[in-house]
């Protein structure tokens, strides 16, 4: 086996390839593995409104591609790739794919969140047949059809909001009786016409004809009713769960699963660093990714100016 | 880029491919517009490579073709379906990496 890299970064969305982008400039000739969902959740997106730089906004997926390219510019190597396991017991961690296996001295999660459902049984079967996560994937499908939005947060309204563009009408669904969004994206909500709200409710079933959504069952949680509501589309935004699974019992962590960081990005494991959702259940923008994968990347290299880099051949030569 | 070994099928070709391909046909519906289709083509075009001469690989445009995703109820991209005999064998629902799609696949080939 070669020697074993500098740095290895698991993700590649705004975290992730910040990381790559600073320690590539360090010269440390960092590998980032892009993951099953590459670029991150801005892929996503449509116009990010609130990444510092861009009067006008930017597109989700064009500013990933910037940010690739930015950090493929100083010598990150980007390769398309999903990590099987992790063993960070021994030194040099180790990291594998489905068809390589690699040695790194500092290892860098990124690993972000994905989409959480709502734990239906109805649902994982009709994901791809109008349950959706994904607003500016399948939006399309809806055109002039009723969907419904499950979520009350920032993320809900956007999808909301975007999806007017198909829907004839979208339903948004929440189980509390205020949103949770921030205040820009609800005045935008309710000014919609195409907009309609279900307060304190949640989804009970979801109900398919011909193998496609065809309706929705809410149960009101402050009276217990019951009412069924004709929808050929639900999109749930109803937030994220870390991606951690890779290092359960590895890796201290949260009841939620969230990588627990320490002093900036250092995990209870010296040399092995996290940035991005994975870490931080709080604030979880583009921007604190961002910021924190700059962390985690500077964190990296202090880490490796302290280490002896090559205890073996020291020990050979003394 | 797709690779030349994916076949383009269309709303006016789709039956007469599907239901004659002598091999396991595995279709990919997917959209310019849609970024997690961009994210899965690489695999497909390895897939593509990978069993060929076993699997017909082929992909389908959402967009110039509505009427046979409308017909399986397609609502989300990317999906990728398997047929065989000019039926569905296997269907998988957004990303998937190469590994699992490739345990799909040879349950049937």
């Amino acid at each position: 086996m070669s020697s074993p890299r500098s740095v290895i970064i698991i993700g590649s969305g705004p975290a992730g390839l910040t990381a790559g982008l600073y320690t590539a400039r360090a010269n440390l000739q960092p590998l980032v593995i892009e993951g099953l969902e590459a670029g991150g959740q801005l892929m996503l997106t449509t116009l990010v409104e609130n990444w510092p730089g861009f009067r006008e906004g930017i597109m989700g997926p064009e500013l990933m591609a910037e940010m690739r390219s930015q950090a493929e510019r100083f010598g990150a190597a980007i390769i398309r790739g999903h990590v099987t396991s992790v063993d960070l017991t021994a030194r040099p961690v180790t990291v594998t794919t489905a068809d390589a296996h690699y040695e790194t001295r500092t290892l860098i999660i990124a690993t972000g969140a994905s989409s959480r459902l709502l734990g239906l049984p109805s649902e994982r079967a009709l994901i791809g047949h109008g349950v959706s996560t994904c607003a500016t994937c399948d939006g399309y499908f809806f055109r002039g059809k009723p969907i419904a939005v499950v979520g009350g947060g920032d993320s809900a309204m956007e999808e909301a909001l975007f999806l007017t563009r198909f829907a004839s009408s979208v339903t948004v669904v929440h189980r509390r009786e205020s949103l949770r969004a921030s205040k820009i994206m609800q005045d935008k909500a309710f000014a919609n016409k195409k907009i309609a709200f279900e307060w304190n409710a949640e989804v009970e079933d979801i109900k398919s004809e011909a193998g496609a959504v065809s309706a929705m069952v809410l149960r009101n949680n402050k009276t217990g009713a019951r009412k069924e509501i004709p929808v050929e589309g639900v999109f749930v935004a109803i937030g994220h769960t870390p991606n951690t699974a890779l290092f359960t019992g590895q890796l201290e962590m949260d009841p939620a699963g969230y990588i627990i960081t320490h002093a900036g990005s250092r995990t209870s494991v010296p040399g092995v660093f996290a940035c991005g959702d994975v870490q931080d259940h709080i604030y979880r923008q583009a921007i604190t990714a961002a910021g924190s994968g700059c962390m985690a990347a500077i964190d990296a290299e202090k880490y490796l100016e302290g280490v002896p880099q090559h205890i073996g051949e020291t020990e050979l030569h003394a | 880029m797709a690779s030349d070994k994916i076949q383009t099928l269309t709303d006016a070709n789709f039956d007469q491919t599907v239901n004659q391909s002598a091999q396991p046909i595995l279709v990919d519906f997917w959209a310019e517009w849609c970024g997690p289709c961009r994210r899965l083509a690489p695999t497909v075009d390895e897939l593509a490579t990978d069993y060929d001469g076993r699997v017909v690989v082929a992909k389908m445009n959402v967009d110039e073709n509505p009427s046979v995703p409308m017909r399986f109820s397609i609502r989300g991209i990317p999906t990728l379906l398997l047929f065989k005999g000019g039926q569905i064998v296997e269907q998988v629902v957004g990303l998937a990496d190469k590994a699992s799609l490739k345990k799909l696949i040879d349950k049937h080939v």
